[in-house]
Formats: C-alpha cells, sequence, structure tokens
C-alpha cells in the first residue's frame, strides 16, 4: 500500500495541489470561462443567457473600426517602444559600467522612476505636455522658444498623441532594463576584456563580438517581456488620455476589452471577450516567434 | 626579445577609510631576462608576482621605474601596442566563440599595413593549433573542452600573433596534478621551439623549478633572490628563501655558533669557521641528513614513511622550529630505532646559518 503511493506519484500531486488549485480556479477557469463566452453570442451575464453559438461575436469585433484602431496603436507601440527603450537602456548601462566615480548615484537616479508613484509621474508629464489655464505646458514653452507652432499634445493631432505615449511607455519601462542590463554587464567576466585589449582588440569590435553575445540572454529577456507587457498597456493610456479612449482615437486592445465590459458604451462580455481571445493569440504568437529567434541565436552562441 | 625591469614599483591606493594607507604590490624591482628564456615568478599568494606580469603586459601602469623590451622603453605604451601574448589563469576564452574563431580573434584586430588576407590569417592559426596540439578541436566551443584542452586554445591565442614576450599568470593552477605535469612539459616544449622569451607566474615552487632557466623568488613585493633553479636551491640567499623552496620543505632549527661549533640544542653537530659567537637559525635540507649509528644530532623517534626509491624518517627534536624533522634518506637503510632515539650526521653542504634578527644568510665555511 505504502509503496503504491509512492510510485503513482500521488504524494507529489498533494505537494503541487495548492498552487493547481489557486491557478485553476483564478487562471485556467477564467481562461476557459472568456473563451466560452466569445463563442457565445449576445451573452448577458445578469440574465446568464445567450442566444446561441458561433463566431459572430469574432466577426463583430474585427470589423468594429474602433477594435481595428486599438489594434493599430498598440501595435505602433510595441514596434516603437520595445527596440527603442532596449537600445536606450543598453546605451545607458554601458555607460554606467564604463564610469567609476559617481557610479552609484547615477545608477540611484536611473532607477528612481522604477519607484516612482504613477501619480507623481503623470504630474510630471502633465506639466511637460498638458495646456492649462495658466501654461501650455514646457514642452510648447520649449517649442515657442524655437520660434515652433503650438502643438496640443493631449487633444491634438495623432502623431503627437502617439508621440507623448510612446515617450512616456519608454521612460517608464526604462529603469527595470537599466537595472537588469546593468547586473547583465557586471557579470561578463573581466578578464575577456583585458585578454581583448592585450590582443589589440577595438572598443567597437570588443562591445560587438564579446559584450553583446555574453549579455544577450538578457536583452532576450528584455525584449520578450517588454513585447508583452507593450501589448497589455492600457493604464498608462489612461493616465494621459482619460477614459474616453475611443473618443481620443488612443485606444489599446486591453482599453478596448474594457469599454467592451464596463464602459459607457460597455456591456458586452461576448465581444469582450472575442478581444481578449484575440489579444491573447496575437501575445501568444509572437512569444513564440521571439523564443524561436533566441533560441536559435543562443544555441548559435553556444554552438549546440 | 630581452626584457629589462627597473626599479618597478607599483602601490595601489587604499581603499575606504579603515585602509587607507597605500598598499605597495611591487617595490624596487629589477631584473633582465634574457632573450628567448624562460623565467618563473615565484612566491607566496600577495607577494606582488601577478601584479609584476600585469606591469609588463601593460595592464597596469607603473607608479615608478622603466620596462624596456629589447632596446624599447614602452613603459609609457598600452597593452596592444606592446606586441605580449597573455594566457590568464582562468584561461578567459570568449565563451561564444569556437576554438578556431578564438586563435582567430587577435588576428583580425590587425589593421593598416598590418592586415592579413583571410587564407594568412587561416594558416597561422592552423599553425599555432598544430604546436599546441589541437588541430582536431577547431570547431569545438570551449565549454565542450577539458581545462587541459581549454589552456592549449589559450596559449594558442596568445601565440597566434607571435609576440616578442609570452605572459603565463599561473597557467596550471587550475588543471589536475597528472594533467599539470603533462602542461608543463607541453610549455617548456613550446617556449622552446618558439624561443619565445616567456614570464611564467607560480606560486608552485616544484612547477617554476622545473621547468624555469631562472627564478624569481618574490615577497612581499620584493625580490629575495634571482638564479638558476638549482642554484638558488643549493645557496638560498635568505630563510624565506630556503624555506619556499624545495618538497618536503626545509628543516629549520634554532642554533648557536661557539667557539667554532654549530649546537642545535645541546647536541654539536658541525664546525663553523669564518662567522662569529653568535644565535642562529640553521636550516637543514631533509637530503642532507645521513643515518648513523654514532651521528652527533639524536631525535626522538616519530614514524617512517616509505616513498618508494626513498624513506622518509619523522622525527622530534627540541631545537627545530618545524613541529617534526623530516629526513630523507635511500630505502636501503635500515631505521634502528630500538631506545625511541634515532641519531644522524649532516652534510655541511646542506646545511645553512641565517643571522637570527634578519634571516639574512650567513656565509662561512661548515665542516664535519
Amino acid at each position: 500500500m505504502k509503496k503504491r503511493w509512492r510510485d503513482s506519484g500521488l504524494k507529489g500531486w498533494l505537494y503541487l495541489l495548492p498552487a493547481i488549485l489557486f491557478l485553476g480556479v483564478f487562471m485556467v477557469y477564467p481562461l476557459v470561462d472568456v473563451f466560452v463566452y466569445s463563442f457565445e453570442e449576445g451573452y448577458n451575464s445578469a440574465s446568464q443567457t445567450h442566444f446561441g453559438i458561433g463566431a459572430y461575436n469574432y466577426a463583430y469585433v474585427l470589423h468594429d473600426p474602433y477594435f481595428l484602431q486599438a489594434v493599430r496603436n498598440t501595435f505602433l507601440l510595441v514596434i516603437i517602444t520595445v527596440p527603442l527603450s532596449t537600445v536606450i537602456a543598453l546605451l545607458i548601462s554601458v555607460g554606467l559600467n564604463a564610469i567609476r566615480p559617481l557610479r552609484n548615484l547615477f545608477q540611484t537616479i536611473y532607477f528612481l522612476p522604477y519607484v516612482t508613484n504613477t501619480l507623481a509621474v503623470g504630474l510630471v508629464f502633465m506639466i511637460l505636455f498638458k495646456k492649462t489655464a495658466y501654461s501650455d505646458g514646457l514642452i510648447n514653452l520649449l517649442l515657442a522658444w524655437f520660434g515652433g507652432g503650438f502643438v496640443d499634445f493631449i487633444d491634438g493631432p495623432y502623431w503627437a498623441k502617439m508621440f507623448v505615449l510612446c515617450l512616456y511607455t519608454i521612460w517608464v519601462v526604462m529603469p527595470f532594463k537599466i537595472l537588469i542590463l546593468t547586473s547583465a554587464l557586471a557579470s561578463v567576466n573581466p578578464q575577456l576584456y583585458q585578454a581583448a585589449r592585450v590582443d589589440g582588440t577595438p572598443a567597437l569590435r570588443i562591445f560587438m563580438r564579446i559584450t553583446l553575445p555574453m549579455i544577450s540572454p538578457m536583452i532576450f529577456y528584455l525584449v520578450i517581456t517588454g513585447f508583452i507587457g507593450a501589448f497589455k498597456a492600457y493604464s498608462d493610456v489612461v493616465a494621459l488620455f482619460g477614459t474616453d479612449l475611443n473618443a481620443a482615437e488612443m485606444n489599446t486592445i486591453v482599453g478596448y476589452v474594457y469599454d467592451m465590459l464596463y464602459g459607457d458604451s460597455g456591456g458586452y462580455p461576448s465581444y469582450a471577450s472575442a478581444a481578449a481571445i484575440l489579444l491573447f493569440a496575437i501575445v501568444l504568437t509572437i512569444t513564440c516567434i521571439n523564443l524561436l529567434v533566441s533560441n536559435r541565436n543562443r544555441n548559435h552562441l553556444q554552438g549546440r | 626579445m630581452k626584457v629589462v625591469l627597473q626599479n618597478l614599483t607599483k602601490k595601489f591606493p587604499g581603499r575606504g577609510k579603515k585602509n587607507a594607507g597605500e598598499v605597495t604590490a611591487v617595490s624596487d624591482l629589477t631584473f633582465e631576462i634574457p632573450d628567448g628564456e624562460l623565467v618563473g615568478l615565484l612566491g607566496p599568494s600577495g607577494c606582488g608576482k601577478s601584479t609584476a606580469l600585469n606591469l609588463i603586459s601593460g595592464l597596469l601602469k607603473p607608479t615608478a621605474g622603466r620596462i624596456f623590451f629589447g632596446e624599447d622603453d614602452i613603459t609609457d605604451l598600452p597593452p596592444e601596442n606592446r606586441g605580449v601574448g597573455l594566457v590568464f589563469q582562468n584561461y578567459a576564452l570568449y565563451p561564444h566563440l569556437t576554438v578556431k574563431q578564438n586563435i582567430l580573434f587577435p588576428l583580425q584586430n590587425l589593421k593598416g599595413k598590418d592586415k592579413l588576407s583571410r587564407a594568412v590569417m587561416l594558416s597561422k592559426t592552423n599553425e599555432a593549433a598544430r604546436l599546441v596540439q589541437i588541430d582536431e578541436l577547431m570547431d569545438r566551443k570551449p565549454g565542450e573542452l577539458s581545462g587541459g584542452q581549454q589552456q592549449r586554445v589559450a596559449i594558442a591565442r596568445a601565440l597566434v600573433k607571435m609576440p616578442g614576450v609570452l605572459l603565463l599568470d599561473e597557467p596550471l593552477s587550475n588543471l589536475d596534478a597528472r594533467l599539470r605535469l603533462q602542461t608543463r612539459e607541453e610549455i617548456r616544449r613550446i617556449q622552446r621551439e618558439t624561443g619565445i622569451t616567456t614570464v611564467f607566474v607560480t606560486h608552485d615552487q616544484e612547477e617554476a623549478m622545473s621547468i624555469s632557466d631562472r627564478i624569481v623568488v618574490m615577497k612581499e613585493g620584493v625580490v629575495q633572490q634571482i638564479g638558476k633553479p638549482q642554484a638558488v636551491y643549493d645557496d638560498p640567499a635568505n630563510l624565506f628563501v630556503a624555506r619556499f623552496l624545495g618538497t618536503p620543505p626545509i628543516n629549520v632549527f634554532a642554533g648557536q655558533c661557539r667557539g667554532g661549533r654549530l649546537y642545535l640544542g645541546e647536541d654539536a653537530v658541525l664546525g663553523v669557521s669564518g662567522i662569529a659567537d653568535q644565535e642562529v637559525y640553521v636550516g637543514v635540507r631533509p637530503e642532507g641528513f645521513v643515518l648513523c649509528e654514532t651521528g652527533s644530532l639524536s631525535c626522538e623517534f616519530g614514524s617512517v614513511e616509505v616513498m618508494g626509491r626513498d624513506i622518509s624518517v619523522v622525527s622530534r627534536h627540541g631545537a627545530s622550529l618545524n613541529p617534526t624533522v623530516r629526513s630523507i634518506i635511500s630505502a636501503e637503510n635500515r631505521v634502528d630505532a630500538k631506545d625511541g632515539t634515532v641519531r644522524f650526521s649532516l652534510k655541511p653542504q646542506k646545511v645553512f646559518l641565517f643571522r637570527k634578527e634578519t634571516e639574512e644568510r650567513l656565509y662561512g665555511e661548515i665542516t664535519e
């Protein structure tokens, strides 16, 4: 009896049970539920009824101009901010790694945004960009100084709003990336650099042929998490442009899902579910591609 | 290429409030390495030998003093312009590159008129690989090689540019005992074949003695003695050098020169002349003992260790500074210790006297 217990691995399952229970209730069940909702046409959460089963929800969402706008915004945000923030973070980290005096001070300064309250950050961006009764915003003052015209960054043209959103996103994700990259850089064996120096390797070649390959696993990690994070963007957009995102042409996919559920035009859980599943599919695809690329690269780097 | 170090000094600034003072890692280092010789820099850890090597490579700048390669003063040249090859203790191979790419790496850095064609680079790489006998491993990554193979790759990478000077920093300390023996012979062979002036840093005296043309013994940043390994062993300049060289280590006694006799405790063991009466330290090499019924040194018998060709007699003596007195004698001898004592006579040429205060060597004539 005792022996069979161990052989069947029941004990192992017992240890796993609490985690499985929680994951099941709060992760798997809702996921499956959302998947089911997305095929139930006209589901009403109050009466728990629906008209029929089919792909109509998807057809509706895919033809909804607001959804297409949200997809466009999200993709733009991802494509602009992920590479840009990673490259800038890399440059700053390399710079931080190269200086000796005041390194700790600068590291602290660059990390501060990570622990700063979102409201405070929002306030700073408001001072920078928002037109109020008292000023046109700091950036507009600067533009005027250089002879440029007034641009309304919050309620103005699409590209101006997209610029603010991208800037904000890059700025917010920067500290974490710098933290990860500086520690990755610091963990490279310094003797590799000494060996390269003795052999007269130019600085750029050291960076391209030694530094980059050595920290590439961390770069891949940042790109993958960066993609996922940017696809899930919502709260930042609300902080900048308010809750009526469709009107502002600045909605994101997550914002669209939220609006469909709770927004002024909301109350459509079926459409929200379909949109959520579509987002899930997009993120899954992109992450798989990322992993494939990074695996091939890693194998290439390690020669397997 | 001849290498000359002149009054080379390196001081590191103190760190923090507790150790505010400067640390002198290398102090007034002066010696000359003739062209094509292999020199072993030898000393306990922290004696400044690696610092000295890094000064020669250019990775560190000296606080004072000059370095010459041949007739050229290269003190102010950066490492890449010195033409040195450097092998690190843990090899420092680029883990993401193959063996071939690792060896090619220094060649690809050459620019301008030194730039080589791809074919020349490859042939040089193959030549270096053949020299260290790794030509079958060219497409492997360092992670797939054993320690000894990685070491060879590191040497090949250091040699491929045909540097004027080859620097090896504790190159064998990460290898197991058998491989160490094999690799040190290998290093000797490669050095002979290429004729490159080589500086070799180690804390292992056996290693340094076995392959060096010349050894430099260092202690706390100061050179203690320079010379051919056998000469340094046979004629140590002070107690530190005498103790550092030789396995098993030298036996040290507190002794006395009195009226032309040398006393270890109460045993008058040898005659001395040319040394004033005084308290001395007496160093006796393990092979300086001769088992002898009428010997003048009487020790309390401990044990016998059989080593095949030789036996080692472990005993105790009141005047010995080491806990035990260890002697090595031919295995043909029978140790007779019925009453718990063994008696030795000493070979005068294996006995060294040192001044008690300075631990410097006292030169005089020692006789039976």
